[in-house]
């Protein structure tokens, strides 16, 4: 069940949110909310809307909205850039991470944690931080003398989705598809490194094709998404009805959008 | 209109390099050039009868060659080449410390940071003004291991054996018009000679400033690295922003004999005024290394192709090069591979960006003869463009003359994308920021293998600045 907000405000609130890309309506009035310490888990077939909603939380140009909106701690984020969307606590783990050749990662951690604080990190204070969550990631040290994503195998890529979330610490953070193109270890090692960033002051985004990664993390909320809105919400158990049913049980249950 | 950022090379160009300071000459040459004049340097300097008649057959090459038909042929046309200065000396006497300079001399080099780069790594310097070296020294235990660092008209008459015997061989006076044109007008340079397994743990470095209006500068290098011997030098130039046209064309001849290593830095930061017309060559015997690091930011056109003649066996050739044009710039640069032996190696690697009208152009060519079994060679060409104007031409040759080889090219043209902007963004980056950091990753291959504080600068030439909206 979801737990009562200590502000005013959800942390983020999704409100009829209708976004086109290209001219071609994908998200068709998607309604969510999600509060500070709960995990949500957002699950939807191919071509359902998942990674536009992820998209244009963290302010993508070429998604736009055009009805509805997106609050984020009782903001209206709508005309706010990524840069600025990140300095006030939102993160996205993407599911296809961009190579940056000739960028190291930890110049890049050090640049991006400049950025979201808004002043400069100390050495130290930035190796330290590093150093403590290669460890908790099992990632060796000199991983982050390679070039961002450059060269990357999937799980790779992951792995340093998640290490960026933990360095950056966001009070937001979208993973979309984290769990795709993982061998089932990987997977293991990625999802303990979720649960390990999940605390009381930090709201969870997981967007997921599949239950498996469900196994090891478990949401407080579930939301099947078809057709660009929530056709369900529930608890835990909606996934495993979803593994059991398949999409396809869920699709007659929509109701046709009411314009 | 929104706020954009726009990422700037050399913004600060006129500030930091454009200067000029009054002129200043002990003897300066009528514009124009013809055979008297050629006599007239060569008798200048008093130089022997066997470089008198190379002048003279650059020069006679220089009139007889026609343009080259390629690269740029507009701007090729456009050379005035009778209102160029072929030769000003600037001081009667070279300085071997730098109070003996004259004063505004020595406060250009101040300006440009040449003493304070020397005192803190470099183990000599040669400091080049207009057409003669007014500045030389080298670390003494240097001169005790027999290393010679001269300018190249001092090392004609101090090494004229070393001299004559490779001067103009591996870039003949026929070569083409502007090694031709080096060849018969040509006045100060380098001339490096390391000796058997000496290895020269600091680099070496040369600085050519041009200060007059319509200036020609024709300098002329020569390194040799005895067997086993392993040297590195740097060249830098920088000049006045003019609106009247200048030209540098120098000559530039490597040999590393068995088993020795040269690498050759070239920071080229030329006003756009200047032309750059630049002939590079190496030939590397056997077990022997050449490395060319090419950065191309400045002048109006360069061309520019360094080359390896790999000649020994096991031999080893490596071109790096960056080449920056911003609007109203050409940088036709690329590189030369000569397989001739077998079991040689080549890679080329050549990163180029564009912006306003800039052009950049790579052209190269690989050649492996017959017989160069097991040669192998890489290319790899990036270009990346920061607008729609801009443009960027890739012209790779091939000619593999031999079956038992392995051969690589790869060439990606990219704009700097909008999902790696929107990634880095995403992580807290503004979008100047963001762009900066494309940039500088792009180039990152370059800019690591120099000298640290070379790679500062250079960091420091490509800037950001923000294109703001009017009103």
């Amino acid at each position: 069940m979801t737990k009562e907000s200590p502000m005013t405000h959800p942390l983020l609130a999704v409100e009829d949110l209708h976004v086109a890309v290209e001219g071609k309506e994908i998200l068709k009035g998607l309604a969510l909310a999600v509060n500070a310490g709960e995990v949500h888990a957002l699950m939807g077939p191919n071509g359902s809307g998942k990674s536009t909603l992820s998209f244009c939380l963290m302010g993508h140009p070429k998604y736009a909205v055009t009805a509805g909106r997106i609050r984020y701690r009782g903001e209206e984020l709508d005309g706010l850039s990524p840069d600025a969307r990140a300095k006030r606590g939102m993160f996205l783990a993407f599911q296809y991470p961009t190579a940056i050749p000739g960028v190291t990662i930890a110049n890049f951690l050090r640049a991006a944690l400049r950025g979201v604080r808004g002043g400069d990190v100390p050495v130290k204070e930035f190796r330290q931080t590093v150093k403590t969550h290669l460890k908790a990631l099992g990632i060796p040290d000199a991983f982050v003398n390679r070039y961002v994503n450059d060269g990357f195998s999937g799980g790779e890529k992951k792995r340093l989705e998640i290490l960026q979330m933990a360095v950056l610490n966001p009070a937001l953070a979208v993973l979309d598809e984290t769990d795709s193109g993982l061998d089932i270890d990987a997977l293991k090692t990625v999802a303990a490194g979720i649960n390990a960033l999940r605390t009381p002051e930090r709201g969870i985004l997981l967007i997921t094709h599949y239950q498996r990664l469900l196994n090891y993390i478990r949401p407080d909320r579930v939301h099947v998404m078809v057709d660009g809105r929530i056709a369900r919400s529930g608890g835990a158990e909606l996934a495993l009805e979803l593994e059991a049913k398949g999409y396809e049980g869920f699709k007659p249950a929509i109701e046709p959008a009411s314009v | 209109m929104a706020t954009k950022p726009q990422v700037n090379i050399n913004e600060d160009y006129d500030r930091l390099y454009g200067f000029h300071v009054p002129e200043r000459s002990v003897f300066k040459a009528e514009p124009g050039l013809d055979e008297t004049k050629v006599k007239q340097i060569s008798g200048m300097k008093g130089e022997p009868a066997w470089m008198l008649e190379q002048r003279l057959r650059g020069y006679r090459h220089f009139m007889r060659k026609p343009m080259p038909t390629w690269a740029n042929t507009d701007l090729l046309n456009s050379i005035k080449f009778d209102s160029i200065y072929y030769y000003l000396k600037p001081t009667a006497k070279q300085g071997e410390s730098w109070e003996d300079v004259p004063a505004e001399i020595k406060e250009t080099f101040d300006r440009l940071g040449i003493p304070e780069a020397e005192r803190k790594f470099l183990a000599g310097v040669s400091a080049q003004y207009e057409s003669e070296s007014v500045y030389h020294s080298m670390h003494e235990d240097l001169q005790k291991q027999g290393v010679i660092f001269l300018d190249m008209d001092s090392a004609l008459k101090e090494q004229p054996e070393l001299v004559r015997r490779y001067f103009g061989t591996i870039i003949p006076p026929a070569d083409n018009k502007f090694a031709a044109l080096n060849t018969s007008v040509w006045s100060g340079g380098s001339f490096i000679y390391v000796p058997k397994g000496v290895r020269v743990g600091m680099p070496l470095q040369a600085y050519f400033r041009i200060n007059a209006k319509n200036m020609g500068q024709f300098e002329r290098t020569l390194i040799i690295a005895d067997e086993g011997a392993e040297v590195t030098y740097i060249e830098g130039c920088t000049a006045p922003t003019y609106s009247s046209d200048s030209l540098h064309s120098a000559v530039v001849e490597l040999i590393a004999l068995p088993h020795a290593k040269i690498r050759y830095v070239t920071i080229q930061n030329w006003s756009k005024n200047v032309y750059n017309l630049v002939t590079k060559r190496a030939v590397a015997h056997e077990g022997a290394t050449v490395e060319w690091l090419d950065g191309n930011l400045g002048s109006k056109l360069t061309m520019k192709y360094p080359g390896v003649y790999l000649m020994g066996r096991g031999a080893r050739g490596e071109v790096l090069s960056v080449a920056f044009a911003g609007s109203g710039q050409h940088q036709d640069a690329g590189a030369k591979m000569i397989h001739a032996a077998p079991d040689t190696a080549s890679v080329i690697t050549s990163k180029s960006i564009s912006k306003g009208d800039g052009r950049t152009s790579y052209r190269g060519l690989v050649k492996v003869h017959a017989g160069a079994e097991r040669a192998k060679s890489t290319v790899r060409c990036d270009a990346l463009m920061l607008n729609e104007e801009s443009r960027s031409d890739t012209y790779p040759t091939m000619e593999i003359d031999e079956q038992r080889v392995q051969i690589g090219h790869e060439a990606t043209v990219s704009k700097i994308g909008d999902e790696q902007l929107f990634y880095a963004m995403s992580r807290g980056l503004t979008e100047p920021e963001a762009m900066m950091m494309i940039v500088n990753g792009f180039i990152e291959p370059f800019v690591k293998e120099l000298p640290l504080e070379y790679a500062v600068e250079l960091n420091r030439l490509v800037q950001l600045e923000m294109e703001g909206a009017v009103g």
